[in-house]
């Protein structure tokens, strides 16, 4: 499994290949569609990370001292925007997530969804994520 | 007075630019309006040459000071046709003006009493209300909407009792654009003995206001939905219900004698005011006014009904649009989402094409409980915005359309 830098790294060398915003965010759209489905059951109150404008669920499980993370979010952006960051920080060690550098984000052109007045600010979904690596940290 | 889009636009420095490398199209003018130059100027010329506290220095400055913000407070009161300039209060806002008459009612009602606001309000018409009735026992009631957006004012008539004591609605509401049948609304409320408040907000921009043909109780509205400065605002209130209201804030100017046993209180509107108020704001509120009127309440209303108008038969084009708040009397303002998208995506996708619209529930939350929707897209006109503009909207959604689907 590669570390979160090794898959930072990859998703800037992807994004590194668009010329404009509008194939970033085609991108992005690509990739909250092919987000795959969370449990149903998992879709409830309390795995909801509520922002101003879109609804994102993120659920995660302990697995073989990993984190698992699945999500899913009702608009397709913030999909997109959950997407890479579940492929960054899922099947991760608490401790790894905890200490991970989150700047590859202005790397990639996200700045801009950083700020809390977008839909669901991307400082909102890295703070539920590392809160998620506190609480599952082992003893 | 002819309707000159060029100059007025011209008027506008905030127009004249790029966002994300493309023309700015401003649409959120319902969330806030762009200044034109005499206002950005006059707040300049009064830190350049007034700046001074008002109402107690001796000197030149704080006479200069207290003379224009009260020159102000005379030019809307005759805007609104106040019948005493001491009916006018400076606020920092609608929401400030609506919390002052809500708290103060929570002294006056008891419980049984009822206060009534609709279906249509902004949280903070509602907010306020909810916390009056907490505090004093009274209940919430709630005038429900129909299916088009326009209020049910069968069920308002039925709602009406001799409990009723406040009947708080919106003049114009924020997230549909439909404008509230107001007159009646307050008749009725007045036949049984309710005072009733008018949150202006969204209506000042495009109708100018006749508080005394209202009779209306309270009226309250925003100075930067008008073109003036954000952190300004007006409650009106007829000077019989002021009396009556506690204070809302203490200190400053609103005392008329402080001992340690009793205080009590200035005259109106004084006794409302304390601190220092945002006096160049104050000020400005009513270059921001002069300017408006000058243009004429009439032109600007007749040419945002045109923009209305081509903007639903535009946004029509739009495959599986649907439009919220379809009833007749309306403002420009549209309301809309498109099959299949949310809002938020539809937003963030034009603004990279130079589009503003707001997207959201718009502090509407109820509203978009009834539609069972999480919000809209909302394009909202002002006199300065034009047809080519609204060209750009739906090129903008037509892009955003296929890529998000």
């Amino acid at each position: 499994m590669n570390t979160i830098q090794q898959i930072q790294e990859e998703i800037i060398d992807e994004f590194a290949m668009f010329d404009d915003w509008m194939q970033r965010y085609e991108y992005i759209i690509e990739l909250g569609k092919s987000l795959p489905l969370i449990d149903e059951k998992y879709k409830i109150e309390e795995n909801l990370i509520r922002g101003c404008q879109s609804k994102v669920w993120l659920h995660a499980e302990f697995n073989n001292d990993n984190i698992v993370f699945t999500a899913d979010s009702d608009a397709i952006l913030t999909k997109g925007i959950i997407a890479v960051l579940i492929r960054t920080f899922s099947n991760q060690k608490p401790n790894d997530i905890l200490n991970a550098n989150t700047a590859f984000i202005d790397e990639i052109g996200l700045k801009e969804h950083l700020s809390p007045t977008r839909a669901n600010g991307l400082v909102s979904m890295i703070k539920q994520i590392k809160l998620y690596a506190i609480a599952l940290q082992p003893n | 007075m002819k309707f000159d889009i060029k100059k007025i636009r011209a008027d506008f420095p905030i127009l004249h630019q790029n966002i994300n490398g493309k023309p700015l199209v401003y649409f959120d003018n319902a969330a806030t309006s762009q200044k034109p130059k005499v206002v950005i100027d006059a707040e300049a010329k009064y830190y350049n040459e007034i700046n001074a506290n008002i109402h107690r220095g001796v000197h030149y400055l704080s006479q200069v000071a207290t003379d224009a913000y009260e020159e102000s407070r005379l030019k809307i009161q005759k805007h609104l046709n106040a019948k005493h300039n001491y009916e006018v209060l400076f606020t920092a806002g609608t929401t400030f003006g609506i919390n002052l008459v809500a708290s103060g009612f929570g002294s006056l009602l008891q419980p049984g009493d009822e206060v009534i606001v609709s279906h249509l309000e902004h949280h903070s018409n509602i907010v306020p209300w909810q916390f009056a009735c907490e505090r004093s026992g009274a209940t919430l009631k709630v005038i429900p909407m129909l299916p088009n957006g326009a209020l049910d004012m069968d069920a308002y008539k039925n709602l009406l009792t001799s409990n009723t004591k406040v009947v708080a609605v919106n003049h114009i509401s924020n997230a549909l654009g439909i404008i509230n049948p107001i007159k009646s609304i307050i008749e009725q409320a007045h036949k049984v003995g309710a005072a009733v408040l008018i949150d202006g907000a969204q209506a000042t921009p495009h109708i100018k206001p006749d508080v005394q043909a209202l009779n209306c109780d309270f009226y309250v509205f925003s100075g930067h939905k008008i073109g003036g400065p954000t952190g300004t605002g007006v409650l009106y209130g007829k000077e019989e219900w002021l009396n009556k209201l506690p204070p809302y804030q203490g200190g400053g100017e609103m005392i008329k004698e402080v001992t340690f046993e009793k205080t009590t209180y200035a005259c109106l509107p004084h006794k409302f005011e304390a601190g220092t108020p945002n006096i160049a704001g104050g000020i400005v509120l009513g270059v921001a006014i002069d300017y408006l009127n000058q243009i004429g309440f009439d032109n600007i209303a007749a040419y945002e009904h045109e923009l209305l108008t081509y903007g639903t038969q535009r946004l029509n084009e739009i495959e599986g649009i649907t439009f919220y708040g379809t009833a007749a009397e309306k403002t420009s303002v549209i309301s809309f989402n498109i099959k299949g998208l949310h809002p938020y995506d539809v937003g963030a996708i034009i603004d990279k094409l130079g589009v503003a619209v707001r997207t959201g529930h718009h502090c509407a939350q109820p509203i978009m409980q009834f539609f069972n929707i999480p919000g809209t897209i909302r394009a909202s006109f002002a006199f300065y915005n034009t047809k080519e503009e609204i060209d750009v909207l739906i090129d903008a959604l037509k892009k955003a359309q296929m890529m998000l689907n």
